[in-house]
């Protein structure tokens, strides 16, 4: 029983790391960047594709399946996503902030009919199965197989988090803040506004695209379905939890909002008879829709929200740092 | 190639358009991406197939189909009231989410993202009230009329291109003729400007709001009585919108009305060339081609 337990804990917790990771990609775009991505489900299901794409092995069903190690698979699918989101970022980004929005609204669009309709590559509705699982040799022992890939996620999502953490508060890390602010100030200081945008937009895409890829092998089958506007939207609910701006923020809001999701769902099918089950699904998304706007009328920073550093020279706590505005400005 | 897809195209194009110029108005006037827009017009569809149902319940005279057309007086009545309506709705949606985010001065993008939010909630609650099973205003069919030069079309499909063209032409002199009209466009150019000279922005901010709901359920209206009623109706149709308002120049109502038939076409083009399942394809194409090439659209000003 407290195996049973435990293996469902493991892999609850792996995927709630899954959904942290695509949430830090978004945190670059959003919350240190303030660039609008409606299009997270499209740059996270492209990500999936391609790795299961580079790594399953050959198949008569479709083409692609190239066999290659799963590590080969997530840099390939970072390298994808992060190509189109500079794409779609170079299109938009010299333009006004809601065409970015629409664009990126477009392409989730597109990839879904992609997705659906070149059956020869992706296989169409049904997807594609038999995605190598990383660790696949001990999957015959539940725990053993849940411990090691919640350690593999739980590394992975450490090392973006420390590494974003770094970057946050690099040079580079600060003019992307200061442009957020103030733009014409950035501006006059020489900061070329629209190339620091496109490079962290097509960070954040890339990480996105290796989020989707870990999801996609950690599950082992992908299909269009799983990528459908709702996971743009699950996605934003975790980082606006969470607290935009904040890479702790985004994780803490990536794990609470998936428990709640996912408590929420097993009650339904408990409690809801099966006939009522699509309806009362949908209620659901309706009460998370509500509370998405509720949070931004009455809690815009989110659980964590930003922590406003200007420099590693004024630490929390100091006389200049008090005098810091705390209003929230976005 | 048949020269059906000019109908197919103008017909499909007239619901573009239409709900095209509440995607512009809302973005020229409130300045911001409105991704609630395509749920005003599920509602809209909705809301006159519960109208219309209860009238031809309650007198079966009314669903009696009226000439040529496949349906019954239950239907132009109940059109009426889903304008109403859906007008309404957008108005509680502005003033319990849009008003207090657009009085805390906040980015704009706040509210595309509250929009976004309001989108899913209203999507999925139309889908727990009717579920996601397709519904029809009426089960009569239509036989096509000849048209000459090999083109078809049924009654229907003629009165909502009459319709259409009608209300664009509407909107277009209340815009330039009228008085409120006059005030819209002074908020677009300068809202603080147009403030200082005494007009009631708030009085335009609903005006907006009714106009763009109004012609949203007049759209889904017609989408539901030649297509079906479903309520993904909107959000498939969303990117078209959009297209079509950037492609006619933000803030251009006759932009939109013809960018709307002209992505129409390209999607009736598409359906024929390359198959039907590429539709949803076209909108996204012709706003990259639109981006690139002229950003500021057809009828728009640069920045």
């Amino acid at each position: 029983m407290i195996l049973h337990l435990f293996s469902y804990g493991a892999f609850f917790t792996t995927v709630a790391l899954t959904y942290a990771i695509i949430c830090l990609g978004l945190n670059v775009q959003w919350g240190q960047t303030g660039l609008f991505n409606v299009g997270v489900a499209g740059f996270v299901g492209l990500g999936a594709y391609v790795s299961a794409l580079l790594t399953t092995p050959h198949s008569a069903e479709h083409i692609g399946g190239f066999g290659l190690p799963i590590l080969a698979g997530w840099l390939g699918a970072a390298l994808a996503a992060g190509l189109a989101t500079l794409c779609v970022g170079w299109l938009t980004l010299r333009l006004r902030a809601d065409y970015l929005a629409i664009a990126t609204f477009g392409f989730a669009v597109v990839v879904q009919l992609c997705l659906l309709n070149l059956q020869p590559i992706t296989g169409g509705a049904l997807g594609i199965a038999f995605i190598p699982r990383p660790f696949a040799a001990s999957a015959h022992d539940p725990a053993r197989f849940g411990a090691l890939n919640l350690a593999v996620m739980a590394a992975v999502v450490l090392a973006l988090y420390l590494a974003l953490e770094r970057l946050g508060r690099s040079p580079w890390g600060r003019v992307l803040r200061a442009i957020r602010e103030d733009e014409t100030a950035a501006l006059a200081l020489g900061k070329n506004a629209t190339r620091f945008r496109l490079q962290a937009f097509a960070i954040g895409g890339a990480i996105m695209g290796l989020g989707g890829a870990a999801q996609g092998h950690f599950i082992g089958f992908i299909a269009p379905d799983n990528y459908l506007p709702m996971l743009t939207f699950q996605v934003w609910v975790m980082l606006i939890v969470g607290g935009s701006g904040n890479n702790r923020g985004a994780i803490l809001g990536a794990i609470v909002v998936w428990g709640i999701w996912a408590l929420s769902a097993s009650a339904i099918a408990a409690v809801v008879p099966a006939d009522q089950q699509a309806r009362t699904a949908s209620l659901q998304i309706v009460l998370i829709g509500v509370a998405l706007c509720a949070i931004l009328l009455l809690r815009p920073r989110g659980i964590l929200g930003e922590v406003r550093i200007v420099s590693r020279h004024l630490l929390p706590g100091s006389r200049l740092r008090q005098r810091l505005p705390h209003a929230d400005r976005r | 190639m048949s020269p059906q897809i000019l109908v197919d195209g103008l017909i499909s194009g007239a619901m573009i358009g239409l709900g095209a110029i509440g995607v512009t108005l809302t973005y020229s006037i409130l300045r911001f991406a409105n991704f609630a827009h395509g749920e005003f017009i599920s509602w809209g569809a909705y809301f006159a197939f519960a109208v219309s149902g209860l009238l031809g319940y309650l007198s079966g005279g009314l669903a009696a189909p009226i000439g040529p057309f496949s349906f019954g007086w239950s239907l132009p009545i109940a059109a009426v009231a889903s304008v109403a309506l859906t007008a309404g709705l957008a108005l509680l949606v502005d003033a319990v989410l849009f008003r207090p985010l657009r009085s805390r001065r906040g980015a704009v993008i706040i509210l595309v993202m509250a929009s976004f939010g309001a989108a899913l909630a209203l999507r999925n609650l139309l889908e727990f009230i009717f579920t996601s099973r397709p519904d029809y205003y009426t089960t009569n069919l239509q036989i096509a009329m000849r048209l000459g030069g090999g083109m078809r079309a049924t009654p229907d499909q003629l009165l909502c291109l009459g319709v259409a063209a009608v209300l664009a032409l509407a909107v277009h002199l209340l815009l330039t003729r009228t008085a409120i009209g006059r005030s819209m466009r002074a908020v677009s150019e300068n809202p603080q400007l147009s403030g200082i000279v005494g007009i009631d922005i708030r009085s335009v901010v609903r005006m907006v709001w009714i106009l763009g709901a109004g012609l949203a359920a007049v759209a889904g209206i017609m989408t539901g009585l030649i297509v079906q009623i479903r309520p993904e109706m909107g959000l498939d149709l969303l990117l078209p919108l959009f297209a079509a308002a950037i492609l006619g120049g933000i803030g251009s109502v006759p932009g939109a009305m013809i960018a709307g038939l002209i992505v129409g076409l390209a999607e009736a083009l598409t359906v024929q060339v390359f198959g039907a399942e590429w539709r949803a394809a076209v909108a996204f194409v012709i706003l990259v081609a639109i981006l690139l090439l002229r950003p500021q659209g057809l009828f728009g000003r640069p920045e």
